[in-house]
């Protein structure tokens, strides 16, 4: 029997979610599509493809009959209005899988933490940059420590919405934190560049690490393992191009200013995220990683939970 | 329309942000210092001191600064006596913390930047430095990139969130002289007659002076400059030749001529490791319309993968890149050598 979850949200995050759990998982049965406005497209995308929806937020959703049931909830809303469904989550015993900034719970990256997460009561997916770059720089980190690690994420202009304009620095804070408390790096740091080009770009992501010295070709080797098992679950995550070093000597050490001097090996990643297009255009990678990341960890809490 | 002989100029230095490009971050706090103080001495109104790219820029996408920029503002802050201190911060880069930390060094200016179609990701920064009584003017970059009416629109957004200035942003020196007129008189349209214009040129196609006077014939206020054009690119519109021009025209500045030529040849000019100039790379970063900051980056790329530096600008523009994509100038060149046969793969 498939585990039974629901979306708070009817944006297009929570709407392409429930279209990728209602196409392509084997664990997870979607009951309801919380939204509060009944005529967002999302709620009428639902009710036309049979789930259960309601207006009324997640008080609304407590008082559906298929409450009772839900194991996991989704939070696709804002980080200001996550606390609250928090909240209500813990008090009826469910786990709730955060897509907001609000962070009150672990952050997670599938690929790199997930499993020792299996007890958290609420988990944060990061932000789509950090789902993108993260992997990479923990497969530096698997086989050599990092000193630093920095990535740029730039993204169509059509794929930022509203919220995520409102307050960019939630991106750039939150993925630095992910890029030290989950990519093991020792000082992390993240930016974001919006382009307007027509026809819109795809998403891409750019991972610069600088790490101790080591033999390159393990280093190389690391990241094309990580590649294809963040592909399991991210069909369109592709190196864009061969993967490049630069030694740094200690004659000619890179100066980051206000931490230090540093030689070893700059590794530079550099990635492109294609969209599965279930709900979203395919250039919007950005928000097809956040959605395919959740539904993995969603489905991989499922798994690990019924073994235990 | 706003008569400009009524109003005072505000000229804003850039030689200590744009310039940085131009040295790629490298000031040291002695030079900060001292160029600092001929500026204040010279009789401009604000001076700015950030990393090339703004608060945080440092890092490998950027270069990274030999100092960090709270180290540089308050070198500045240590020498200036009546210019007002300005910082540079791109959302996206930089955050409010970082802004915040900045005032505490000393800054009492802020320029907010986006790309000029993007102002709405720049609410949050601006209503902070407001709050705490920051002066704010906002840059909408790339300002070849959007047309006229909608450019207004941008601006009309941030003079929403409380922007005291908004400027005309040539970043790629691509703009013609039509383009400069015509982006003042759209926001001549739509702004508040209290919200003030500004032009922040560059000088690719080397129309920098040129086009600061077209602004202020258009109403512009506030002209920024830099010494000897010190800044991304070919630079920006050379400071001590816009005052120059502006002694000529009666146009009211404050500024002394002499001091900002001997600051600009004395102290500025020396530090060049590569020319600020109109060249082949910098003539076609204008021709090309990208952002002027790719020189430096897209000029090293082509050393390590064995490609002509324009051949790589010319492709960025082709993709449409915006400012502070320079992870995409390498992206471009291994595109470009792949294609070529050239590429060493490692």
């Amino acid at each position: 029997m498939k585990n039974k979850v629901a979306i708070i949200g009817s944006g297009n995050i929570g709407t392409d979610l429930m279209i990728k759990i209602l196409r392509t998982s084997d664990v997870l049965e979607i009951s309801a599509l919380v939204g509060i406005d009944p005529n967002s497209d999302g709620l009428g995308r639902a009710k036309s493809m049979g789930v259960a929806t309601t207006a009324d937020g997640i008080d609304g959703l407590a008082k559906m009959r298929e409450f009772d049931d839900i194991e996991i909830i989704f939070d696709a809303t804002s980080a200001n209005a996550h606390a609250y469904h928090d909240k209500v989550a813990r008090k009826n015993g469910k786990t709730i899988i955060d897509m907001t900034p609000a962070a009150i719970g672990p952050y997670v990256v599938p690929v790199v933490n997930l499993d020792q997460l299996i007890d958290a009561p609420n988990i944060n997916m990061v932000t789509c940059g950090g789902q993108a770059t993260i992997p990479m720089v923990d497969a530096v980190k698997k086989v050599v420590p990092v000193h630093y690690a920095e990535i740029v994420a730039s993204i169509a202009s059509r794929s930022a919405g509203p919220g995520t304009r409102a307050n960019i620095d939630e991106f750039t804070e939150t993925t630095s934190k992910g890029i030290e408390a989950v990519g093991g790096a020792n000082l992390g740091k993240a930016i974001i560049v919006l382009n307007p080009a027509e026809p819109p770009v795809m998403m891409r992501n750019t991972v610069y690490v600088l790490s101790e010295d080591t033999e390159i070709e393990k280093i190389r080797k690391s990241i094309e393992e990580q590649v294809k098992k963040v592909q399991e679950y991210v069909p369109g995550y592709r190196l864009k191009q061969q993967v490049q070093f630069e030694r740094i000597g200690d004659n000619t050490p890179i100066h980051i200013p206000g931490a230090g001097d540093y030689s070893g090996v700059k590794t530079s990643i550099f990635l492109e995220v294609e969209g599965a297009a279930h709900y979203l255009p395919k250039y919007a990678g950005n928000l097809d990683i956040m959605t395919s990341s959740a539904l993995k960890t969603a489905e991989r809490l499922t798994e690990l939970r019924k073994a235990a | 329309m706003k008569n400009s002989r009524e109003n005072n100029l505000y000229i804003q230095d850039t030689t200590l942000r744009d310039g940085m490009h131009a040295i790629r971050h490298g000031y040291t706090l002695d030079q900060v210092r001292n160029i600092a103080s001929a500026l204040d001495s010279a009789g401009v109104n604000a001076i700015e001191v950030t990393h090339g790219d703004g608060l945080c820029g440092s890092s490998f996408n950027y270069g990274f600064g030999s100092h960090t920029d709270l180290e540089w503002v308050a070198a500045a802050a240590e020498v200036v006596k009546n210019a007002k201190l300005t910082v540079l911060l791109l959302p996206g880069i930089g955050t409010i913390d970082d802004l915040k930390a900045a005032y505490d060094a000393g800054a009492r200016s802020v320029r907010i930047a986006t790309h000029c179609t993007e102002a709405d990701i720049s609410k949050q920064h601006i209503e902070w430095a407001r709050e705490a009584g920051m002066d704010v003017a906002c840059l909408l970059m790339l300002a070849h990139m959007n047309e006229p009416e909608p450019f207004a629109q941008q601006a009309k957004l941030m003079e929403s969130y409380g922007a005291h200035c908004i400027y005309v942003t040539d970043s790629a020196g691509a703009l013609l002289m039509d383009g400069v007129v015509d982006r003042f008189k759209a926001m001549n349209d739509v702004l508040d007659n209290k919200t003030q214009t500004g032009m922040h040129a560059h000088n690719n196609l080397g129309l920098g002076i040129a086009f600061n006077i077209l602004a202020i014939e258009q109403g512009a206020t506030r002209i920024d400059g830099s010494l000897s054009g010190m800044g991304a690119g070919a630079g920006n519109a050379p400071l001590e030749v816009f005052v120059a021009v502006a002694d000529k025209m009666g146009l009211p500045h404050g500024c002394n001529v002499f001091g900002l030529m001997d600051a600009a040849d004395d102290l500025v000019r020396p530090l060049q490791d590569r020319p600020v100039r109109v060249d082949r790379e910098t003539l076609s970063i204008g021709y090309a319309g990208v952002y002027s900051s790719f020189l430096r980056h897209a000029e090293n790329a082509a050393k390590l993968y064995g490609i002509d530096t324009r051949d790589i600008l010319v492709e960025l523009g082709n993709r449409k890149m915006v400012g502070g994509q320079e992870d995409m100038i390498v992206d471009v060149a291994l595109d470009l050598s792949k294609i070529r046969g050239t590429a060493n793969g490692t």
